[in-house]
């Protein structure tokens, strides 16, 4: 099992998120958060005072998927958040021990599948 | 003499309630608009209500209520305050000259509004001053003179009390010319479907139905122009009907049709039965403005679902509200009007007093010509700006929000950068002070 982190753009979620569905991979958490990296930040100016904003707003996006469904999850992602141009994100894929569903106390993979797989 | 001064001071007291619509617009807007533009919305609200006064004044107001023929004025260019005869189109009011400019000068800045209201959260601030020139210069100024400025479809007794046509319709027709041009917002339409993209505040936005609203007491009542001897009552209640019957025929509607108590549409069956009643607010009687309301209303709700239909983006609903109601409060005169106000104020009474077919015939006309000649001239006008200046901001801008990308700066800074200070810091103030960094690297620059 391996968790996705990825950084995306706002404008990419909602298309990705219908394809992963599509796929069988509905599970994901996503959080507004803020980060700096090589796209440059954004000035803001109130009354003439300026001052730099390097922190822009993006979704993470945090997944844990079989190792069998990695790659095109990520090949999801990767095409669907690409523009091209800088502040198109980061992926990050970390290993993941244990899953566990709550509601019934299955553990492993078999926690990731959807219902309808 | 008395007259006069009561006369005067009526109309500056309903040009006032006019002008506060411009607060109604500038709530109803940005509850329909997202956080990231919602500074952009007040910056454009207030610029386009001074375009629209700058304009009015330097050649609006001559084109519109100025001598000069049946279909446009041409005397009275920068009002010429203070000429001995006034303006002849509006000398049936005693009041002073100069609040009635005023009054029609609010007008004009309520059409412009709404013409905007359409294009919500995608225009370049740059394309306002060219389009409020030929519009409040030209298109609504020759509109307004066909009717009140006593052109051709005053004379053939087109019944028209405060701007159904004139105002609604034609500001609602340069809304709907102005979507089509300018196009649907990103991720408004997807496989053909209309995708919701939902206003920041509901709060906010029936706020500024409730103050338009109240604006809307004088745009009706004041259209007397005058107070002395007018039924300034009757109007007050016609139009308060057709309001409230408006709001509970969009909610009923909506509810069949939609399976929700849809808010928004509410408020919009708010502006569309109190844009319908505007035009015959003076002709009508209380059940008539009843019926108009409740008819109004129910249009509206169907107008939405239809602009959507057809793939045109009208963020609050401009061309329904406005366009919808409008249309209906157009043609009801023609049903409505009665005997005693038609004999009152020009025109022929109503089908369903027995007046005939010939008063729903030229209500047809005015409605045909108000909204081609909008229509026509607005296309051109917002098609020439898109091809020459670029009407529509760039995608950069409209993806992050017209507020940092053209103003520079945020309606709602905490929502989307990191404010100093903005929120309460939990350690108690005698055991910590400001972080090493604040104290020593002060972050913004320029100040003094």
């Amino acid at each position: 099992m391996k968790k996705i982190e990825a950084f995306i753009r706002h404008e990419a979620l909602e298309a990705i998120h219908d394809r992963l569905a599509q796929m069988g991979l509905p599970s994901m958490s996503v959080t507004e958060v803020k980060g700096s990296g090589r796209q440059k930040g954004f000035t803001e100016s109130y009354r003439g005072a300026r001052t730099t904003i390097f922190l822009r707003p993006k979704l993470k996006l945090e997944m844990v998927v079989d190792d069998v469904d990695l790659e095109r999850a990520i090949d999801c992602i990767l095409e669907l958040s690409h523009t091209g141009q800088p502040g198109d994100g980061k992926i990050f894929v970390l290993p993941v021990e244990e899953s566990i569903r709550v509601r019934t106390g299955e553990r492993g993979p078999v926690v990731l599948e959807s219902h309808d797989h | 003499m008395e007259a006069v001064a009561i006369d005067t001071v009526w109309v500056v007291v309903a040009g006032c309630l006019v002008l506060f619509m411009q607060a109604g617009f500038a709530m109803l807007e940005v509850g329909f608009s997202r956080m990231k533009n919602a500074g952009a919305v007040m910056a454009k609200v207030l610029i386009n209500m001074c375009l629209a006064f700058a304009v009015f004044w330097a050649i609006g107001f001559a084109i519109a209520f100025g001598d000069g023929g049946d279909f446009a004025g041409a005397t009275g260019w920068f009002i010429e305050l203070g000429n001995p005869d006034g303006v002849p189109s509006l000398a049936y009011s005693a009041a002073d000259e100069n609040t009635k400019w005023f009054f029609q000068a609010t007008f004009a800045a309520v059409t412009l509004a709404i013409v905007w209201g359409s294009m919500l959260d995608r225009v370049r601030f740059g394309a306002y001053a060219p389009f409020a020139i030929v519009f409040v210069g030209l298109i609504y100024p020759v509109v307004v003179h066909w009717q009140w400025g006593g052109g051709w479809l005053y004379q053939h007794g087109y019944q028209d009390f405060a701007g159904s046509g004139v105002v609604h319709l034609c500001g609602a027709t340069a809304a709907f010319a102005g979507a089509m041009i300018v196009g649907p917002r990103i991720g408004k339409f997807r496989d053909g479907k209309p995708v919701p993209i939902p206003g920041h505040s509901m709060p906010l936005a029936i706020l500024g139905v409730l103050i338009l609203w109240v604006g809307w007491q004088g745009f009706n009542a004041g259209s007397w122009l005058a107070a002395v001897g007018q039924d300034l009552g009757r109007v007050i209640v016609v139009t308060n009907l057709s309001g409230i019957f408006g709001v509970i025929g969009a909610t009923i509607v909506a509810r069949l049709l939609l399976g929700t108590l849809d808010i928004g549409m509410m408020g919009n069956g708010a502006i569309a039965g109190l844009g319908a009643i505007a035009g015959p607010c003076g002709f009508v009687a209380p059940w008539g403005g009843a019926v108009i309301g409740l008819v109004a209303g129910s249009v509206m709700v169907l107008v939405v679902l239809g602009v959507d239909r057809i793939r045109v983006d009208d963020p609050i609903g401009a061309v329904a509200g406005h366009g919808g109601g409008g249309s209906v409060g157009v043609l009801a005169p023609g049903f409505l009007t009665t005997p005693s106000a038609a004999e009152l104020l020009g025109g022929r009474e109503g089908l369903v007093y027995g007046g005939g077919l010939t008063q729903l015939g030229w209500q047809l006309v005015a409605l045909g010509a108000i909204a081609s000649f909008t229509f026509v001239t607005a296309w051109a006008t917002f098609a020439l700006i898109d091809r020459t200046m670029g009407l529509r901001a760039p995608e950069d801008a409209e993806l992050q929000g017209l507020d940092i990308v053209e103003h520079g700066m945020y309606g709602y800074p905490e929502r989307f950068i990191e404010v100093p200070g903005a929120t309460p810091d939990d350690a108690l103030p005698e055991l910590a002070g400001a972080p090493a960094g604040a104290a020593t690297a002060p972050r913004l620059e320029g100040e003094s």
